[in-house]
């Protein structure tokens, strides 16, 4: 019954799509800064220039994942300007060592999210103005449409649109498919105009305010949050203060005294790894927290399984040993005792550390340990000795011993992890040779040159914790949930316009003579079922006879025609065509 | 023989399934090029079939609805693809697919978990999610050419994956033991999968409309380079080489399969990211860290996003429309192997 139509094979853009501020013969406004505004304005919140700064978007966004980052690799920066001393100051001054903070990125997606804005807002408008209105009225005649079909029935004329109306609106009353208009057309002809896929707009625009409330949610959370990094050993603890952190960062709105204080203690840590490939397999931190008001309480933190704290979540970022040493000096006192983290370098932990003693009794000199702490040592030849599993199955610690002064005092922040050996002398064997001393748990070596003694005690683990806080994180879900719902309701809504015309038949008074037609935006390939089923469902259907009139050659029965051959041409609503 | 041998050879057998689909799909379409050509030179009144096939849409207009979707087949006889060939090309298509599926499964059983979590197992799954759709699409409609760019770009990525990408199948670290590593992982394969039938549409919707339009890029001379043009003359797309390109969907049709797709692959797109977000929260400790992936799944975003504004926009619809598809997986492609194999982030999972 029905036909489709595609019109001129040669061209394809999408119907019934206009970008209203990019029109061939731009329109230059009157000279004045208002108008120069409005004009500046206008172009921004165009389609092309949106379309422009998209394009942007992704290519200022490139540069990041080329050149190293300070904010995710500080050291590959300072490596990448060492190894390119001319080219890396240039890189580094426009910003290419942080992309993602520099002035031209934030400019483009700032400028990029005005647009947004500025073409949203009047969609907003006139979307809520449609909503309220009726649907089109029905134009006289459907021989331009894509998809049209006719049909004959012994029903009256307003029977048959008050028919074709009701199967367009659907059984639920309350949630009509269409929206429809029943018209008198006069001289007995009846129509209806029905339009369904306001969601398509509405989901379209729900995405793109939603991206508003991302980047504003986003931005909320930087100016709110905190973020703190500790290394507790087991059988210690530490508060939720920002002097307990041994790095903390907050956002400039951030008031450090809203910090709860919890406290937080390490019971215990355990590994697993694949005894082939040596891969981690499990890491579990047996934790004790107590929150103020609220008794203590044992719990554990897993990777992909965040404690929360006090509002702030702690993350297990890394672990690793924390040899516990005792040094005595020259004259026996104790000079250090406690666990000293060691930092993994590879997949063996192998670990690297320092242990620093400058509380030594008397003139003596203060002493530097520094060496590698190996888990499961193998000794490959007389003097090289590495580890082979990162399960402490035989630890030794092989350390160098340094003596003079430290540099704790000098008023410069200092590495726990290296030594300054700018004032310090390396103990060298009888044969000239460093002196390497290896240990293992439970045992007391002496110092070379009278420095005193290192006892190698336990071998406890430790886990890096990273304490955030970050208050916007709900509306940051919500908002970018939100725009995957409004992107996937307007790419999957169709959008259509359908209208039936009933005429008695001049040769035949009982017949009723049916036209319909539909329109949808872009390409709809179940455009013609839709006439369909509205065809089928008609009252007291007649066969058409072969002289039945086309909808060409349909009486004028419209009083304007000139209005409703342009309604023709000028389908939907030019909607997507900003933003 | 262990589970993880068998399901090696699985995709090997799915890798030769679609070999031979490539191959059958290859010579179909240099068949009907050959019939096209050789109906394009007879007289101008024998030729109508052939015509009809060529212009669908305006076959469309002249038939009833039902039929308007099923495609040139029944309409061009000589142009379209061969029966025989149509048969076997879906039925190689069919048993890859199953032997591929096969495959991943074992994988997932001889490593125990969801086999998403590395680029060997990725590719499998990615390769599966192509060829399905194109199978879906080719249900409807046959066309030969997107068989033979689908199976093309899924037995390369299947050969990668075998002699490159390849790794024991064994369990993962502490980190990808999260279900978001069948929601996050699964749908950016799916969403990789998906782009990639879309954008082998939009290779065919950017020739066919070249064809329609009569032009090409070879017409005019190239200044210096001129003689690299005459070399290529036998090339351009208005010459008998392309004469198969009667046979396929106008340029129209094609633009709307390709919008389709990539619509579905945009929407599957924003969930990867959303889901990678929410995921990067629970086990790095925040949502966006500006990881080289991360950064490389947001460019291919916007890109994407751009082509369907460029779509709404007087001027850049149809034909520039679908730069932008390949622009955009040119960046979904470069994200999955430049990223992971060359640049160093949280992301390294290549296992290589």
């Amino acid at each position: 019954m029905s036909e489709t139509e595609t019109g001129e094979p040669q061209r394809y853009t999408p119907e019934g799509i206009d970008d209203a501020f990019a029109g061939d013969t731009p329109v230059l406004p009157q000279l004045g800064p208002v108008g120069w505004l409005r004009w500046a304005w206008r172009q921004l919140s165009s389609m092309r220039v949106a379309l422009l700064l998209l394009m942007l978007l992704a290519v200022v966004a490139v540069p990041g994942s080329v050149f190293p980052q300070r904010p995710q690799f500080p050291e590959k920066v300072a490596q990448y300007l060492l190894d390119h001393p001319t080219l890396g100051p240039v890189l580094d001054r426009v910003g290419m060592f942080d992309v993602y903070t520099s002035i031209w990125f934030s400019a483009t997606y700032l400028l990029l999210f005005i647009s947004l804005v500025g073409c949203i807002l009047p969609r907003t408008k006139s979307h809520l103005r449609a909503l309220r209105a009726k649907p089109p009225r029905t134009p006289r005649r459907f021989d331009r449409f894509p998809a049209q079909g006719s049909a004959a029935s012994g029903a009256t004329p307003e029977a048959v649109v008050r028919a074709a109306a009701s199967t367009l609106r659907g059984p639920y009353r309350r949630l009509p498919r269409f929206r429809t208009d029943v018209r008198d057309e006069g001289h007995g002809t009846w129509s209806v105009s029905a339009e369904r896929g306001y969601l398509r707009e509405t989901g379209n625009l729900v995405f793109h305010l939603a991206l508003v409330g991302l980047l504003v949610s986003v931005a909320t959370g930087q100016l709110l949050h905190y973020r703190g990094q500790t290394i507790l050993v087991e059988g210690h603890g530490f508060a939720n203060a920002q002097t307990d952190y041994d790095t903390f960062e907050s956002g400039a709105a951030f008031d450090p005294a809203t910090l709860v204080p919890f406290t937080l203690g390490l019971d215990r840590f355990t590994s697993r790894f694949d005894p082939r490939t040596l891969q981690s397999r499990a890491f579990l931190a047996e934790v004790t927290l107590a929150e103020p008001g609220k008794a203590a309480r044992a719990t554990t933190i897993k990777v992909n399984h965040p404690l929360t704290a006090g509002g702030a979540k702690v993350y297990l970022q890394g672990n690793g040993y924390a040899p516990d040493v005792v040094v005595r000096d020259a004259a026996g006192k104790i000079a250090f005792s406690g666990a000293v983290p060691f930092l993994p370098q590879d997949t063996v932990y192998t670990s690297n550390g320092v242990i620093k003693v400058p509380d030594v009794s008397g003139g003596q000199a203060q002493i530097g340990l520094v060496g590698s702490l190996l888990p499961t040592a193998q000794q490959v030849s007389p003097t090289i000795w590495r580890s082979i599993d990162p399960e402490p199955n035989d630890p030794v610690l092989v350390l160098a011993v340094w003596s003079g002064n430290l540099g704790l005092d000098t008023g410069v922040p200092q590495n726990v992890y290296t030594l300054d050996d700018a004032r310090m002398t390396q103990s060298v064997g009888a044969d000239g040779t460093p002196v390497t001393l290896r240990i293992r748990p439970g045992e007391t070596v002496e110092l070379p040159d009278g420095l005193g003694t290192l006892e190698f005690r336990a071998l406890p683990r430790f886990v890096a914790l990273d304490l955030r806080y970050d208050p916007a994180l709900a509306f940051v879900l919500t908002f970018a949930l939100a725009a995957l719902a409004g992107l996937a309701t307007s790419l999957f809504t169709p959008r259509r316009r359908v209208w039936v015309r009933a005429t008695p038949d001049a040769t035949d008074p009982r017949r009723t003579l049916v036209t319909a037609a539909a329109l949808a935006r872009g390409d709809d390939i179940a455009l013609p079922t839709e006439i369909d089923r509205v065809l089928a469902a008609l009252p007291d259907r007649l066969d058409e006879r072969d002289d039945a009139p086309t909808p060409d050659t349909e009486p004028d029965t419209e009083p304007d025609p000139e209005a409703h051959s342009r309604t023709a041409l000028d389908p939907l609503d030019p909607e997507e065509a900003q933003s | 023989m262990t589970v993880g041998d068998i399901s090696t050879l699985l995709v090997w057998g799915a890798m030769t399934a679609f070999t031979v689909g490539f191959l059958v799909y290859t010579a179909d379409l240099a068949r009907i090029a050959e019939a096209a050509s050789r109906a394009s030179r007879l007289p101008v009144g024998e030729r109508e079939p052939v015509e009809v096939g060529a212009a669908l849409s305006g076959a469309a207009a002249t038939r009833p609805a039902a039929t308007a979707g099923v495609g040139g087949t029944g309409a061009a006889p000589v142009a379209s693809g061969s029966r025989r060939a149509e048969g076997i090309s879906r039925s190689t298509t069919y048993l890859g697919v199953l032997l591929l599926l096969a495959g991943i499964v074992a994988r997932g059983i001889a490593a125990g978990r969801w086999p998403t979590a590395n680029m060997y197992e990725f590719t499998l799954v990615g390769a599966f999610v192509a060829v399905t759709v194109l199978a879906v699409v080719q249900s409807k409609r046959y066309i030969p050419f997107l068989g033979v760019v689908v199976h093309g770009i899924a037995v390369l990525a299947l050969a990668l994956a075998l002699l490159v990408f390849y790794v024991q199948a064994d369990a993962v670290q502490p980190a990808l033991q999260s279900y978001w590593l069948v929601l996050h992982v699964g749908v950016a394969i799916s969403a990789t999968g998906v782009f990639t039938v879309a954008f082998a549409a939009a290779a065919l919707q950017v020739l066919k409309d070249a064809r329609e339009n009569g032009r090409s890029r070879l017409d005019a001379p190239w200044q210096r380079f001129d003689g690299v043009r005459a070399g290529l003359q036998r090339w351009r797309v208005t010459g008998p080489a392309w004469e198969w390109l009667r046979s396929v969907p106008s340029a129209r049709e094609l633009e709307a399969l390709s919008f389709r797709l990539n619509s579905i692959g945009f929407v599957l797109w924003t969930f990867t990211l959303i889901g990678g977000a929410i995921w990067a929260e629970h086990a790095w400790g925040r949502y966006w860290g500006w990881d080289p992936k991360e950064v490389g799944t947001f460019i291919a975003w916007v890109v994407y996003a751009a082509y369907l504004h460029a779509r709404t926009t007087r001027g850049w619809s149809g034909r520039r429309a679908a730069y932008f598809v390949f622009a955009g997986y040119a960046v979904v492609l470069a994200n999955f192997t430049v990223i992971n194999l060359f640049v160093t982030g949280k992301h390294s999972y290549s296992g290589l």
